[in-house]
């Protein structure tokens, strides 16, 4: 079931356009993505969907409702649709119960039942109720967002880097817990985030945004192993970017014959591979032969550059060892299909 | 264990205060008891004038009713001011007002017409309007800049995405402001209210020229007539009071929250509300408000100066009261800055709680009225120092005393910008640190030190109360020369030198206006 619709929604800035043409659809219950790098319009979207800004043209349907087109617009506090900033944007001159319960309208004692329910639902002390946002933690501050934010009781989240602002292991955690909470109130979920790791981890629907357009909207798996081009490819991770020659779903490539996910196509493309789909054998074993041209060690892995026969390399990370150095002959095994760029 | 050996073998004892911050300590408490010097004199005058006395004089209707007046300008003042503040800054500042830019300019412009000047245009129109009224809507005009500045900067700092995210959590546009932009303002609501509390205590020529008696005019109408000086001086104790009061009133009002924005990062432009058919609606309350506050002003003073015709401008007696303003505004303004200097750094540089309460102790002493700080000037030359009374000194340490804050407020910000690294760079490169001190941090907060200078020399301009009572023999400022001849009711004679005063106070005026800004960062 669809639950949130966009319609060509584009949106400029001067004479920048922040959005150029937006299609999109959410299911009810799912989470989606949208990724890009920073300045790519991912923010802006967002506000279009809060209601902070008006699209110059195109639609966003929400839950069989109209909520904005070129003429008019539901005004955000008229949404039902929640939103965490990157920074938590906390209201300095509350303390957190105030912060929690801003939004809600009931009686004292049900609003303090309530605030409590949610600050364990966000896995928050209660002794911190009384403490001013200044007091807590950035992952702390994060929490509370949210928990002000679901205490309306949500139909759609919006997350606008809500991790980004937090240390690395703090963010996981973090992460995991609001993907929980928003998991178990089975809320709708919208993430905007510039980080492919953290966009491909939490949603089932993911779209790759670049210069105010989708260049790929899919899930997780779909946009990481069937890119639509180089830039989404190399923007998800790491790809080893190939020339081959392709015939019945079987490509001639510098690591040798591999089999491709497409078996229509024939003729001069460009494939693409995972670096796990690529092992490095030291002591022979299946596969084509390369040289080892340079090697930094940096802990658990190694950043290697290897050179196929006639000057074609490609960088790796692979999994340190203490035998392998620069100048040494290697054996390059490639597991699964290769991905091919049409 | 070893390692505890070793650390209490390498534990110094802490250093001393190097030389130069303890010199610089030693002058600004030195400066502080000067500034407290008032203060100090009206509690021993009441001590020495003994309780029952100074119960009779406390407790009679003549103080009752000043005190009614008081309570009663103040009251009605602050609340108008406020909102009108409150709506002129937000217009001008988060709408799309047209020419807002030149609104917000001629919000600030009133403060370069001394508040008597005010009371002097509104009479000349309207020659019955006097008492509570007049007082209140004169009031209005004068002092409401003085909450307009602080807001519209508050407004330029607040960060628009609260509003957006309490937009999202279900409030409508007027809630939010009520409830998100309100309570962010209160800082500036705060100060302002204070700072237009206190000049509504301190203000004589303003309510003397429509005879409403408050405190301060009635200390000086004692002073003038009488020379009863047990009667002044518990009517200043009474005036004192009542300045403690909304000394007290503002610092559990303002609490002692932060407001600052939590994130990192810069905050978006706050978003600008468009006003649509009701812009030209909106329009009138700017250009009303220009009306009274800078249209009486002038229509009175062109009225006066063409009735007068060349006749007014007597260029021996304007030119010497031009030039002695001059030398004593610029006396007044280096004596006041250098004075803040000492505390000014130390703030900055040494903040401990003593430099905090040192700072208390300027402010708190700069809240006397002016006229409690003349009357214990001039009692105190009088009778242990007659060689001092009514002579320079004691007429610039009067200017020091009630102006300091300003001066102070400038350096303080100037002196915080220069990294305390180029003042350790230039004692590594040999320089003692007074040398240093001055080579690097005093150079570099040259612009905030003028900045002082002419701050407190806009205030030394204006200032008439004081100067009245303590200016040497001869002396005859601007301000004074405008008092002595409307006392004569030479309104065409007195208003050159009005025009004067509001000369040379716009480009001052115009620095604090961009001086707001810069702070706010635009």
């Amino acid at each position: 079931m669809t639950f949130l619709t966009l319609t060509s929604l584009r949106k400029q800035y001067g004479s920048v356009a922040a959005l150029d043409g937006i299609d999109l659809s959410v299911t009810a219950g799912s989470r989606t993505a949208i990724v890009g790098p920073s300045g790519c319009g991912k923010t802006t979207l967002l506000r279009l969907v809060a209601g902070f800004d008006a699209p110059d043209e195109g639609g966003i349907v929400f839950a069989g409702q109209q909520l904005a087109d070129a003429r008019s617009q539901v005004p955000a506090h008229k949404r039902g649709i929640g939103i965490v900033a990157q920074d938590g944007c906390l209201f300095p001159h509350l303390t957190i119960r105030q912060n929690i319960g801003f939004g809600l309208e009931a009686e004292a004692s049900v609003k303090n039942a309530r605030i409590a329910q949610l600050m364990d639902m966000v896995g928050l002390d209660p002794a911190m109720l009384a403490r001013k946002p200044d007091q807590l933690s950035g992952g702390q501050q994060q929490r509370v967002a949210l928990a002000r934010a679901l205490a309306r009781k949500p139909r759609l989240m919006l997350l606008d880097e809500p991790f980004s602002a937090l240390d690395t292991g703090l963010r996981a955690a973090t992460r995991k817990a609001v993907t929980d909470v928003l998991t178990a109130a089975g809320i709708t979920t919208l993430l905007v985030t510039h980080d492919q790791g953290e966009a491909l981890a939490f949603a089932d629907q993911v779209a790759v945004m670049r210069a105010g357009k989708f260049a790929q909207v899919g899930s997780p798996r779909e946009v990481y192993s069937r890119p639509v081009d180089v830039a989404t490819a190399a923007f998800l991770g790491e790809a080893i970017v190939l020339p081959a020659e392709v015939a019945d779903g079987r490509a001639q490539s510098p690591l040798g014959v591999l089999p491709v996910d497409d078996i229509a196509y024939r003729g001069k493309a460009e494939i693409m591979l995972r670096p796990e789909q690529i092992t490095v054998a030291q002591n022979g074993g299946d596969g084509v032969f390369a040289t080892v041209a340079e090697i930094n060690f940096c802990g658990p892995i190694s950043d290697v550059r290897i050179t196929l026969g006639d000057a074609f390399t490609f960088r790796l990370d692979i999994p340190s060892r203490e035998t392998l150095s620069a100048g040494d002959r290697v054996t390059i095994g490639v597991a699964g299909a290769a991905h091919l760029f049409r | 264990m070893t390692s505890t050996t070793e650390t209490r073998i390498t534990i110094a004892p802490r250093p001393r205060l190097p030389a130069a911050s303890s010199w610089t300590l030693t002058i600004a408490v030195v400066v502080a008891l000067l500034a407290l010097l008032p203060l100090g004199f009206v509690l021993w005058a009441t001590v020495v004038t003994g309780w029952e006395t100074a119960l009779q004089l406390i407790f009679r209707s003549r103080v009752g009713d000043l005190l009614v007046n008081t309570v009663l300008l103040v009251v009605l003042t602050i609340p108008i001011c406020a909102v009108l503040g409150v709506s002129l800054a937000w217009l001008t500042e988060r709408s799309d007002l047209p020419g807002a830019r030149f609104w917000s300019w001629l919000c600030v412009t009133p403060l370069a017409v001394p508040a008597f000047v005010h009371s002097y245009a509104w009479i000349g129109l309207w020659p019955g309007f006097n008492g509570l009224p007049a007082g209140v809507a004169i009031s209005v005009v004068a002092y409401f800049p003085f909450l307009y500045l602080p807001l519209s900067a508050a407004f330029r700092l607040l960060d628009p995405a609260l509003e957006d995210q309490a937009a999202s959590l279900g409030l409508a546009p007027f809630a939010v402001f009520r409830r998100v932009v309100l309570p962010q303002l209160r800082l500036a609501l705060c100060g302002g209210a204070l700072l237009v509390g206190l000049h509504l205590l301190a203000e004589y020529g303003l309510f003397a020229m429509i005879r409403f008696d408050t405190f301060t005019t009635a200390i000086i109408d004692q002073f003038q007539s009488t020379y009863n000086g047990v009667a002044a001086y518990m009517l200043a104790l009474v005036l004192v009071l009542c300045c403690f009061v909304l000394l007290g009133l503002e610092a559990s009002l303002r609490g002692r929250s932060r407001y600052a924005r939590l994130g990192p990062g810069v905050a978006r432009r706050p978003k600008i509300a468009r006003l649509g058919k009701w812009k030209y609606v909106a329009l009138l309350l700017p250009a009303v408000t220009a009306a009274f506050a800078l249209g009486v002003p002038v229509l009175t003073l062109s009225r006066w100066l063409i009735a007068g015709g060349a006749g007014v401008w007597r260029l021996d007696e304007v030119g010497l009261a031009l030039w002695q303003t001059l030398a004593i505004c610029l006396i007044g303004g280096l004596a006041t800055t250098a004075a803040a200097v000492p505390i000014a750094w130390l703030s900055v540089r040494r903040p401990t709680r003593a430099s905090r309460f040192l700072e208390g102790c300027y402010y708190l002493a700069s809240s006397m009225p002016g006229v409690v700080v003349a009357l214990a000037l001039v009692t105190i030359t009088v009778r242990a120092m007659l060689p001092l009374y009514q002579s320079v000194a004691t007429i610039v340490l009067a200017y020091v005393v009630m102006f300091l804050p300003r001066a102070l407020v400038s350096l303080r910000a100037s002196i915080a910008q220069v990294p305390v690294e180029i003042e350790q760079a230039a004692a590594s490169l040999g320089r003692s640190p007074g040398n240093a001190l001055l080579a690097t941090t005093i150079r570099l907060a040259a612009p905030g030190a003028a900045a002082g200078v002419a701050l407190s020399s806009l205030g030394i301009m204006n200032e008439l109360t004081a100067s009245q009572m303590l200016a040497p023999n001869g002396t005859r400022t601007l301000a004074m020369a405008f008092w002595a001849l409307t006392g004569e009711i030479d309104y065409a004679g007195a208003a050159p030198y009005a025009v004067l005063m509001v000369a040379f106070s716009l480009p001052l005026t115009f620095l604090l206006h961009h001086q707001s800004k810069k702070i706010a960062g635009r």
